[in-house]
């Protein structure tokens, strides 16, 4: 969207680490060789927040790579973007219930595609080479030090749509050449036998859903298996920390397929924290619409992320027409 | 299971690696540790303990979001016909199991929500048959026939809407 980038505000590189800066209305973002710096306005004053490169990466990665995703995006507990569908809020302090309530919060509203070009630019410059934000931290180099080439290849990965079920034709690939990740070396590989009665072929089709999750080469990244009407199965990797804590703007459903991942659930508005949901292989979990959720993984798993999309659920949930909890009992 | 990283891209051996996937007859189920709320809030339940204490074939839903399910059955001996007015999922997540198929003459209507019973010989050319084992997703696709047959114990997962002949016991499977 030629119109959109040349609306990206970005300095010229800086002399010092090498990094440009960058404006998204009246924010300003900054990174040197450790941190980013967020500034922004609020009661007269030029206010500060500052994180971990890294952690800013991986998140704006993220963020980039769903669109946004449902809801909320939290980088952290001060900054993130919440999802209108079209627009995009970046809003520092607004969901933290301290910096609410003191005053010192801001949010400024976009149209997604200056947002997404400002962070896709981000990106192309803060990105190191040798640094993959989708990877698990012991398969990349670091986020860290000066300004260092970059890594267009990783922070580009196209995302392939899926509109019933991978490996059927004219749908998604399955991921047949891809190398088995060393966290899944003893996940099998065998595929199910099909036997298609003459002329009935191409109706009658299966895939190793295991395998192909062990193939993936991102985490925290979900990619969709299988299509019914507005119901999409959206099974992922998962290993260290989720990069964000993901707020929900409608219900969201986990289902362990292996190993085990501890969330961190916390009140969508406020940050305060509710609970501790460890899941085992086979556990099956709401996430309510009225949560953030961060998710940890020690060992790399599996993940089967099961998303709703009908039209208007923000708005039906928002407005109290649907319950925040999916199933009263 | 393993504690340590089981390798890394300097090369370091993968050897110990261990993938836990539970079983019917091997799982171990997570927990909640509350701040505030509830634990009902979570709906938390595990496939294995739903289908360990399930009839065969029964389907238990446990994930429900608006008219979308999951739902879970224990595949033990041979299932009864079904059939949908829409695309199906199922995920094997133990056991191994065959999925006979039927092109029904007269499929559901594509407005009916969920599975229904096709009866004891459906009407229609037989399409063939896939078998599954531990991790393989087959399609059930709108209008035609299924039928499983497990050859080993095993649990289905599958992604469909509420329907007919799907069972909700929620205060049984479900952390309260």
């Amino acid at each position: 969207m030629p119109d959109t980038l040349t609306q990206v505000v970005a300095s010229e590189p800086s002399n010092r680490n090498g990094y440009r800066s960058f404006k998204l209305g009246r924010f300003e973002l900054s990174r040197d060789e450790y941190f980013v710096t967020v500034h922004w306005p609020a009661k007269g004053a030029r206010r500060s927040h500052q994180m971990p490169a890294d952690a800013f990466l991986r998140a704006c990665m993220r963020d980039v790579a769903w669109n946004f995703f449902y809801g909320w995006v939290n980088f952290d507990h001060v900054i993130g973007t919440r999802n209108r569908y079209g627009k995009v809020d970046f809003y520092a302090g607004t969901f933290n219930g301290t910096l609410k309530e003191a005053g010192v919060d801001y949010l400024e509203q976009f149209d997604s595609e200056l947002v997404m070009a400002t962070f896709k630019a981000i990106l192309r410059d803060w990105v190191n080479e040798g640094f993959d934000p989708f990877a698990a931290p012991v398969e990349t180099g670091s986020a860290f030090g000066h300004k260092n080439g970059d890594n267009i290849a990783a922070i580009e990965r196209t995302r392939i749509g899926t509109t019933r079920m991978p490996g059927l034709p004219g749908d998604s690939p399955l991921r047949d050449d891809m190398p088995v990740n060393r966290a899944f070396a003893d996940v099998a590989q065998d595929e199910p036998e099909i036997h298609a009665e003459p002329g009935f072929e191409g109706e009658l089709h299966a895939f190793s859903l295991f395998k192909y999750l062990s193939r993936s080469d991102v985490t925290w990244n979900p990619s969709v298996t299988a299509v019914c009407k507005a119901s999409l199965a959206c099974p992922t990797t998962e290993e260290y920390i989720l990069p964000v804590f993901h707020g929900n703007d409608r219900v969201e459903w986990f289902i362990q397929l292996s190993d085990e991942i501890v969330w961190e659930v916390a009140d969508k508005n406020t940050g305060a924290p509710r609970a501790r949901v460890t899941m085992k292989a086979g556990d099956v979990a709401a996430m309510p619409a009225d949560i953030r959720h961060q998710g940890y993984s020690t060992k790399r798993s599996m993940l089967y992320v099961w998303e709703n999309v009908t039209p208007g659920l923000p708005q039906r949930y928002e407005s109290g027409e649907l319950p925040p909890y999916p199933v009263e009992f | 299971m393993c504690e340590c990283p089981a390798g890394n891209r300097e090369g370091t051996p993968v050897s110990q690696v261990h993938t836990v996937f539970g079983s019917i007859t091997d799982y171990a189920k997570g927990t909640i540790e509350l701040v505030s709320g509830e634990a009902r809030h979570y709906v938390f339940s595990n496939i294995f303990e739903v289908a360990a204490r399930s009839k065969p074939y029964e389907r238990v839903v446990v994930g429900k979001n608006l008219e979308y399910v999951q739902e879970v059955m224990r595949a033990d001996g041979v299932s009864p016909w079904f059939a949908c007015g829409h695309d199906e999922f199922a995920l094997c997540m133990d056991g191994e199991i065959a999925v006979d198929f039927i092109k029904l003459e007269t499929p559901p209507s594509a407005d009916k929500n969920g599975a229904v019973l096709a009866g004891e010989q459906p009407v229609g050319a037989r399409m063939g048959y896939v078998k599954l084992r531990r991790g393989h997703q087959v399609m059930l696709g709108a209008g035609n026939a299924y039928r499983f047959t497990a050859t080993r114990l095993g649990v289905l997962l599958q992604q469909t809407m509420l329907g007919d002949l799907s069972v909700q016991k929620w205060r049984e499977i479900c952390y309260s």
